[in-house]
């Protein structure tokens, strides 16, 4: 609840917002206001595994890197991961670590394994491998 | 250790994801179901409406609000290393439809969770998964209470295509999801195979 205050002076780190105002940066922010991956215009789908270029170039001063690119290459850093756990790790919409990845692809820092095509089922070995794996849960 | 080591990265190399989705009406149970058999906690990731959504999307009364985030679950089920199957909960309103069609896109198959005091909540899912010939399983979510229905009375409820499996399960217990998830991939595995041999035929 918001209170206007008075003459009361501030409290000391009181904050004007609270959880509800939502996040006080625009999640398009981040991304310099594009909602669409850059030239290379890949489209990651949810489950594309991103790993970490390992002959990646040092990214240590590079100003072309925001915070959450940093967060992203972070999360990576720990393990191959997906799409959809990054966007759930880092906290930040999924439209906006698309966004986010097309740069570090861009910049060779990722590597991105794209799911299997939609018209393409693995074939009955991999099937019959995950049958199995289910089963020895 | 060396000989298991470059084991792993020939594995890296050729990751390989598969996608489920767990579809249904509102509260039949999507988040337990995928919480009960996935090993990370289950992941919640937002999605921003796009701007096809928002033309869609009623917001009488609430001028202001142009943006609505739309929660979609996920969790992980790790087979080996390289290959893993990730299950997606899809968001139950109507309104958000648009969104299924991405995560429908490449996905080995779909679990449509039912409850059989309101089979009704699941018709939407039955018919996009039987419109778009992504093959699915129905799943009835055993709730206790709930008068007990065999699988055939399910399946002639909803008027399922010859074959489609009706499967009764405890979406709490991660036996039975598991269960589900097995059903689902045999399944699939079946509908590709006749599928390649209509297009050879």
């Amino acid at each position: 609840m918001r209170k206007l205050r008075g003459d009361d002076p501030p409290e000391p780190g009181a904050q004007w917002y609270d959880a509800e105002a939502g996040p006080l940066v625009r999640p398009y922010a981040m991304t310099g206001g594009r909602t669409s991956p850059g030239p290379s215009g890949v489209r990651f789908d949810l489950i594309a595994l991103v790993s970490l270029d390992t002959a990646a170039p040092e990214t240590g001063d590079d100003t072309a890197l925001g915070p959450e690119h940093r967060a992203l290459i972070e999360l990576c850093r720990i393990e191959t991961q997906s799409v959809a756990e990054l966007a759930a790790d880092a906290d930040l919409p999924v439209g906006v670590v698309r966004v986010l990845l097309g740069d570090l692809l861009e910049l060779g820092v990722v590597k991105v394994t794209r799911p299997v095509p939609p018209a393409q089922l693995p074939d009955e070995k991999i099937l019959r491998e995950v049958i199995d794996g289910l089963r020895a849960l | 250790m060396a000989s298991e080591h470059s084991e792993g990265d020939g594995a890296e190399t050729s990751a390989l994801a598969l996608k489920i989705l767990v579809a249904g009406g509102f509260g039949v149970g999507k988040t337990t179901l995928v919480g009960a058999v996935s090993e990370i906690r289950p992941l919640r990731t937002e999605e921003q409406l796009s701007e096809v959504g928002e033309s869609i999307d009623d917001v009488g009364g609430v001028a202001q609000k142009t943006t609505t985030t739309v929660a979609m679950d996920f969790g992980r089920i790790t087979i080996r290393s390289g290959l893993s199957l990730y299950l997606f909960g899809t968001p139950g309103q109507d309104r958000f439809w648009f969104l299924w069609d991405e995560l429908s896109q490449g996905a080995l198959g779909a679990v449509v969770l039912a409850d059989t005091r309101r089979l009704e909540d699941c018709f939407p899912a039955v018919d996009y998964f039987e419109h778009r010939r992504i093959p699915f399983v129905v799943a009835v979510n055993c709730f206790a209470g709930a008068r007990t229905y065999g699988a055939q009375d399910v399946s002639r409820a909803l008027d399922l295509d010859r074959g489609t499996p009706v499967v009764l399960c405890d979406a709490r217990d991660r036996d039975s999801g598991k269960e589900v998830l097995i059903r689902l991939v045999e399944y699939a595995g079946r509908m590709h195979t006749a599928r390649l041999l209509d297009s050879v035929g």
